[in-house]
């Protein structure tokens, strides 16, 4: 188990990742453990995870070891899709039973591998381990290793039991196994310059597909899709791509970042949800293979399919504007980033009433912000009856979310869209987008509406389960309206750290108590974000609330201070500070490609891009009169 | 009848089993105000609510005790303790119903010693419902966890009659297997009450997980039978049990209360349903009401309208055993042959079941054996979807879970009502399978001796033989 615990800990340090950027060294030492609590969990495990990172690798034999329940429990229960193999939606697992628990499940592990390749010859077996059989100290990878010399086939250990952690994490361990025994392990048939990787695309629904046509008229190959759709052969050659593009970055940035290092392909974040997103998404791929060395044209092409598709898409969603004026919108997602359904639906003319920000990033929420104006009504974690209220308040006209909360929605007979991972329709790209809002209109105006909310003849229609709840939730705040003392008592029962329970009370009591100026501070005297750390940005609201910007440490001499202002991250993919910068800025570099050029900053993700800017805004009005007098 | 053959294979293709723990689980989910915790590691609790969300179409309750790697190794004592405070506090059951796993099994946590330990800890738990089943993953099936879960139950819940506690004749117990569905157990409640009979069904599936608008939100299940009724189960004059599997539970309800039972094996079918009627005509002092009497009729004659399209056909089922059982021999009296059928976990029904084996697998065998041995009708649960692709022969879902169609809660195979609308939806299969498939045309019989002879195999639906006597006739 140490060499899992060491690619934990590998993942946990993960450069590109924000969410371990925005916290201290002691955080990043524990990583994502966060704390799950008991009986108030209900995510998938590490195994989960790792499983959807890979299983639409669609002519792999993903070999599940361990008891029944992890696979026989949740197999074939993915939407992506497949051109060609359909091995990958085969169930194999080791199902094993007592007599293994106690002896030791290798055995049979390697009988099972046997029995796949003889079976069904796939070019790859992916053999992931599960918690009964880590706990009992079955060592996949000496099988998976003994296997492959025996057949001639690869197999691959995917190590992440459930137990180490949650899906995330998952998904990023699997990052790690291809990383390690598949990328760069084979040579492509041909390399072209227009070879690219997508990573972080799982092809639910067939979307990839949509925005796979215009790649193909644009002569981009689509070298490897890590993995939505994607070969074993193609992931394994992968590594010869000229760029890549990652499109899911909590899942796989740990893929991205790697092949940057070991195999020089430059990449970015981006997103083919939304007009505009898909836009920039092309040119960003145009442009990285123009820098390594396509031919320039490819930009003028881009741009003459973005004109066409744009022009299209916005013709086709116009006839959807004047159906949707005055339409609100609650949405409540987890899975595709909050901020590019946010652009999309804002370019379909829709009010958005809220959305929920529980896996974005501070960053996300920066965005989100952007895009929504600064009283955006971000929804940390909604009751149900909460979500229901705002719902019924006619705040909203309809719900986007996952699967899970559907049916707080339906129960209420308001109109529902399933946006996440379960959902039967893709929405990448130009036709994607209009597919969206017609799936949207569509639930909308369904006279089902109508007829389902109208009461039973024989009921009181005061005295509904709806009506009941409203009134109650009403009388609640009548009542903490009337008692200051049960309000301020309910204000302070907040809770801001949900790892270690900690309350707004709690954390104010502190600050007054102690001085406080820093989250830092407030996690040594109350553990608030001691776990996942996500709180701190709540926590820093409280500062802002309070009037307190969070301090820096205590004044330090000039130079020391200059120093430290210079060491400052900006571009936290690429580990660029401050200083070298302005370095760059000092000596020439005018616009925000010329630093790219200098320093590689903004060249990963892309989210600095805005403080660069800045940063060269303002040498530029320092410079301003200089130029001025010379131009006299 | 049938042998029990046990598979080779040490990989298990395309898993037709699920595990224990979620069939323990969905036990529980037949109580109101429960909250089934699942004592392991976090994905066993998601893998097992997805499932259920995606067959039910609900909002399922379900947790975890979020077992982490540490807390594996040290114990899982403070995360049963965590867990339990959590629901409690928060979720406000009325009781909570936990079952282990692989992960906690292995390491062989005391969970029955942990809840004593909390209840001494707690005195606001010292008398909280709290039911332990041990159900690792490991070991058995579905149906295993839950026939363990509501022995447990019965053991734990129901109260001992007093000593002069006179049986109240009106009031009869129900324990339904796990291969029945909320539709089906609705439908007993009807029959039983309209022969004037009180039930108490354990678990009642119809009440928490048959797809009804709630009167609120509740986070734990939204009906069922509650912790009192079950309690008072002692003062019942009859228990009926339906499915094998719940043998053990009704033999513990008689040991602890001295409750007589009636074991029913089968409600699907025209003979099963004929003794359960009288069964209920007996106990009740009534006669069968005429309702019934006119469904008996309709279920005649739907099988022998059915019975066309039904009879000589080859099945190919995988099922757990009592669902196996029930279905497989009401196909078998329709003339169905039972050619293939491949099963969970091992059972004594299997020695009354017409067939010549039946085979402890998964559903690459059912795809295996059904394309070697020819079967035209596919009979499994959802998972099954790629093998009749494949296999190109009729399909209909059977069983949990069934999460490419809806109304799976409301699927029916019990009583003469439920059995009649089986046959026709099986017949109808077999009617479109024929149009879509193997229409005739003029090239059917060109060349009848080569081969398979073009859809020979799938002679004309109403012939009910196949092969040599068609082309017999052409000749």
């Amino acid at each position: 188990m140490s060499s899992v615990s060491a690619t934990i800990q590998e993942v946990f340090n993960e450069p590109g990742c924000a969410k371990n950027q925005n916290k201290s060294e002691a955080e990043k030492k524990k990583g994502c453990t966060k704390q799950l609590q008991p009986g108030g969990a209900a995510g998938g495990c590490a195994f989960d995870g790792a499983k959807i990172a890979l299983q639409p690798l669609t002519d792999v034999a993903h070999l599940v070891h361990g008891p029944i329940a992890c696979e026989g429990n949740s197999w074939d229960n993915r939407g992506a899709k497949s051109s060609g193999s359909q091995i990958w939606r085969t169930g194999f697992t080791t199902d094993i039973n007592e007599t293994d628990v106690v002896f030791g499940g290798e055995k049979r592990l390697f009988k099972s591998i046997k029995e796949i390749i003889e079976k069904y010859n796939p070019p790859a077996v992916f053999v992931y381990q599960t918690c009964v059989p880590a706990m009992i100290g079955d060592d996949i990878d000496a099988v998976c290793k003994a296997a492959k010399e025996k057949f001639g086939t690869p197999v691959i250990p995917v190590n992440s039991p459930g137990f180490v952690g949650p899906k995330n994490l998952g998904n990023k361990l699997a990052g790690e196994a291809i990383l390690q025994h598949v990328i760069g392990t084979e040579e492509p048939e041909y390399t072209t310059p227009y070879d690219i990787n997508i990573i972080g695309e799982y092809n639910l629904s067939g979307e990839l597909w949509q925005v796979k046509p215009l790649l193909d008229e644009l002569g981009i190959r689509i070298l490897a899709c890590i993995s939505g759709d994607g070969r074993y052969k193609d992931v394994a050659a992968s590594h010869r791509a000229k760029a890549a593009m990652m499109v899911c970055s909590k899942a796989m940035i740990n893929v991205a970042r790697k092949m940057e290092e070991r195999y020089d392909i430059p990449f970015f974040e981006g997103s083919f949800y939304g007009i505009q997103d898909s836009s920039d998404s092309l040119r960003e791929i145009a442009r990285m293979l123009i820098e390594r060395g396509a031919d320039p044209e490819l930009m003028d092409r881009t741009e003459a399919i973005i004109e066409r598709e744009e022009a299209r898409a916005w013709a086709a969603i116009a006839k959807y504007k004047p159906r949707f004026k005055d339409k609100k919108v609650l949405l409540i997602t987890g899975g595709v980033k909050s901020w590019s359904v946010v652009a999309a639906l804002q370019e379909a003319g829709l009010e958005l009433v809220g959305t929920s920000v529980k896996k974005s990033t501070k960053e996300d929420k920066e965005r989100i912000k952007e895009l929504m104006g600064q009283d955006a009504h971000m929804i940390d974690d909604m009751t149900p009856r909460e979500m229901y209220k705002m719902l019924k308040d006619a705040k909203a006209d309809i719900m986007l979310s996952g699967g899970r909360s559907q049916f707080i929605a339906l129960k209420a007979a308001m109109p529902w869209l399933d946006i996440n991972q379960e959902r039967h329709h893709a929405y990448m790209g130009y036709v994607g987008m209009v597919k969206l809002v017609e799936e949207i209109d569509k639930a909308l105006y369904n006279p089902i509406w109508e007829q389902v909310r109208k009461p039973a003849p024989w009921d009181n229609p005061a005295n509904n389960w709806q009506n009941r709840a409203i009134a109650e939730m009403e009388a609640e705040a009548a009542a903490l309206a009337a008692d200051p003392v049960a309000a301020e008592k309910a204000r302070r029962s907040k809770k801001i750290c949900n790892c270690k329970s900690v309350d707004l009370g709690t954390i104010e009591d502190a600050i007054a108590a102690h001085g406080l100026t820093t989250v830092e501070g407030v996690r040594t005297h109350t553990n608030a974000s001691g776990g996942c750390g996500a709180c701190s940005v709540r926590i820093e609201e409280i500062f802002e609330a309070r009037g307190l910007v969070p301090a820096e440490e205590p004044e330090l001499d000039p130079i020391a201070a200059e120093a430290k202002r210079r060491a400052k991250k900006v571009c936290n993919c690429k580990s660029v500070d401050v200083g070298a910068i302005e370095d760059a800025i000092h000596a020439g570099a005018s616009n925000l490609a010329d630093v790219k050029a200098q320093t590689k900053a903004s060249s990963g993700c892309g989210g600095c891009a805005e403080r660069i800017e800045e940063m060269l805004d303002a040498a530029a009005s320092t410079s301003v009169p200089a130029t001025l007098v010379a131009a006299e | 009848m049938a042998k029990f053959v046990q598979g080779k294979k040490a990989c298990a293709v395309n898993p037709l089993k699920m595990s224990q723990p979620i069939g323990g689980a969905l036990a529980f989910m037949g109580l109101r105000g429960a909250m089934p915790l699942l004592h392991g590691s976090q994905g066993c609790t998601s893998f097992g609510l997805v499932l259920f969300v995606r067959h039910f179409k609900e909002a399922i309750p379900l947790q975890t005790t979020a077992m982490s790697e540490v807390a594996t190794v040290l114990g899982g004592l403070d995360n049963v303790e965590q867990a339990v405070l959590n629901i409690y506090n928060r979720t406000k059951p009325e009781i909570i119903g936990i079952c282990s796993t692989g992960v906690t099994e292995t390491k062989g946590d005391d969970v029955d010693g942990y809840i004593k330990l909390i209840r001494d800890k707690y005195p606001q738990l010292a008398d909280f419902p709290m039911v332990y089943v041990s159900t690792p993953d490991f070991k058995g099936a579905f149906q295993d966890g839950w026939e363990k879960t509501v022995e447990k139950m019965v053991q734990v819940l129901v109260k001992k009659p007093e000593p002069d506690a006179t049986p109240d004749p009106k009031r009869v117990n129900v324990l339904p297997g796990s291969h029945l569905s909320p539709g089906d157990l609705d439908e007993l409640r009807t029959i039983l009450e309209d022969f004037g009979l009180e039930p108490s069904f354990l678990p009642d599936l119809a009440g928490s997980l048959d797809g009804h608008i709630p009167d609120d939100f509740t986070p734990t299940t939204i009906g069922g039978i509650s912790v009192q009724e079950v309690a008072a189960m002692g003062q019942a004059s009859w228990t009926i049990a339906i499915g094998e599997q719940m043998r053990a539970a009704a033999e513990a309800m008689q040991k602890k209360t001295g409750i007589p039972y009636r074991l029913f094996e089968r409600l699907c079918g025209l003979g099963p349903n004929d003794e359960f009627f009288m069964f209920l005509s007996e106990i009740s002092g009534r006669e069968v009401p005429r309702k019934y009497r006119r469904q008996r009729g309709q279920l005649v004659d739907a099988m022998l309208d059915a019975h066309f399209h039904l009879g000589g056909r080859k099945l190919a089922i995988g099922a757990e055993p009592d669902l196996l059982y029930d279905v497989a021999s009401m196909l078998h009296e329709m003339g169905t042959h039972i050619t293939t059928a491949v099963t969970t976990t091992q059972s004594p029904v299997f020695e009354k079941l017409p067939a010549e084996e039946v085979l402890l697998g998964d559903l690459e065998d059912l795809e295996t054996l059904a394309k070697e041995r020819g079967c035209d009708l596919l009979l499994t649960h959802s998972h099954g979807r790629q093998a009749a692709e494949r296999l190109n022969i009729p399909f209909h879902r059977i069983g949990i879970p069934m999460f490419d169609r809806i109304g799976a809660g409301h699927r029916m195979i019990a009583g003469y009502r439920g059995t009649r609308e089986l046959i026709f939806t099986l017949a109808n299969l077999c009617i479109a399978d024929h149009e879509a498939n193997h229409e005739v045309t003029p090239d059917t019989w060109k060349n009848p001796w080569d081969g398979d002879g073009h859809g020979h195999s799938h002679a004309p639906a109403a012939t009910p033989t196949h092969g040599s006597a068609v082309s017999t006739a052409h000749h």
